[in-house]
């Protein structure tokens, strides 16, 4: 090691014990090759073992370790260190979010909306087992493949400041995902989520800021899918009041 | 069914600050971009008491021109031109997100669809431009 550190200004808030978070520095080795989750991890082992934080794989496909670093919304085991060394870096919860105890946000809101959407295959009517698979063209894959990316890591949340505004609003990742769906040639329930994603607090709280998409870290471009799902509920409700029932 | 919850009532809920939108330029930008729709508002608006003027007579007309010379006016018009411009930018790449168009099975790229958009933008009021000086003269 040749010595040098890097600065951490790290939130810490204790449920029960601190009215507000507070900003606690910590300085760790810097390695070139070390991101900031390495940096917290070596906090906790050598430093101070009272820091809570979520993490998982490390690589960038659980969405585990979502945080704010120097104010923007990002995976901790993808954000480098000598990206922003040697300037102090401020690590955050991610904001929209309640703070449940220092890095560590409550999701539950999340959760609820991901089920809300109904992200299964529902089907009118059921193939029997013996007439085998629903098939599918690599086309009909590609019109909803960018959109099974989502690893619910939630800094589009984070980014979206509608969602900071109005916490009812479905949000970048659940409308994804529902489009995701609707969008699948094998599924045939876009009406049973319609209720959800076509209400006021769906789509339609969306101003395309454009920040999601600009955040994820997995291109799935929730802006797209949620103003590609604006057109085709909107086509749909033309459907609906133009064409007689059997048609639609 | 997802497991266990927080208890809500040890829960730090952060206020977004009314500030918000100065913290990052990209929020910054957006807001921009929606204040150009009251830009574009307030223009129409005079526009049509512009239009409504022709039927009071040509003094009625002449006089409300001459005070749209002002320099309140001019100034108000050029930083509408501005945010209309801005608009229509911002416009064109939103529609290049929002539609996706497709020759046989590729994808045409986003930019080019932009670029294609302002193109024909520029071309359209070139057109407009010519025929005004035509009639000018």
């Amino acid at each position: 090691m040749n010595g040098a550190t890097a600065t951490l200004n790290v939130t810490r808030y204790s449920p029960g014990q601190d009215q507000m978070p507070r900003s606690q520095s910590y300085s760790v080795p810097y390695q070139k090759d070390w991101v900031v989750l390495d940096a917290l991890n070596y906090i906790k082992d050598h430093i101070d073992g009272t820091l809570s934080y979520r993490w998982s794989c490390r690589m960038g496909v659980c969405g585990s370790c979502g945080m704010m670093v120097n104010g923007v919304p990002k995976l901790t085991c993808a954000a480098f260190l000598r990206d922003y060394y040697p300037q102090e870096i401020r690590i955050e919860p991610l904001v929209n979010f309640p703070i449940i105890r220092d890095l560590v946000i409550d999701m539950s809101d999340f959760l609820d909306k991901l089920k809300s959407v109904k992200p299964w295959i529902i089907r009118k009517t059921e193939k029997q087992i013996s007439e085998g698979e629903y098939l599918q063209t690599p086309e009909e894959l590609n019109a909803y493949q960018q959109f099974t990316q989502c690893i619910n890591c939630m800094l589009c949340y984070a980014a979206c400041p509608v969602y900071g505004m109005e916490p009812e609003f479905l949000g970048p990742a659940a409308i994804a995902l529902g489009y995701r769906y609707n969008m699948d040639s094998r599924d045939q329930g876009k009406e049973s989520r319609q209720a959800v994603l076509g209400s006021h607090d769906g789509v339609w709280q969306c101003t395309f800021v454009g920040e999601c998409t600009e955040v994820c870290p997995k291109e799935v471009d929730p802006a797209a899918a949620i103003q590609r799902s604006k057109v085709e509920i909107t086509k749909d409700w033309f459907k609906s009041v133009l064409l007689p029932w059997g048609q639609r | 069914m997802n497991g266990p919850r927080p208890d809500k009532s040890m829960l730090y809920y952060p206020k977004m600050p009314v500030t918000w939108w100065l913290r990052k330029r990209s929020y910054f930008f957006f807001m921009m971009r929606e204040l150009s729709s009251v830009f574009i508002a307030i223009f129409l608006v005079v526009l049509l008491v512009q239009i409504y003027q022709l039927r009071e007579g040509p003094e009625s007309y002449a006089a409300f021109v001459q005070g749209l010379g002002s320099p309140g006016w001019l100034i108000f018009h050029a930083i509408a031109l501005l945010f209309a411009i801005y608009h229509s930018i911002t416009w064109f790449i939103s529609t290049s997100v929002v539609l996706p168009l497709r020759l046989g099975k590729r994808e045409i790229p986003r930019n080019l669809v932009t670029g294609l958009n302002i193109g024909a933008w520029i071309g359209v009021s070139l057109v407009i431009l010519g025929l005004f000086l035509t009639l000018k003269g």
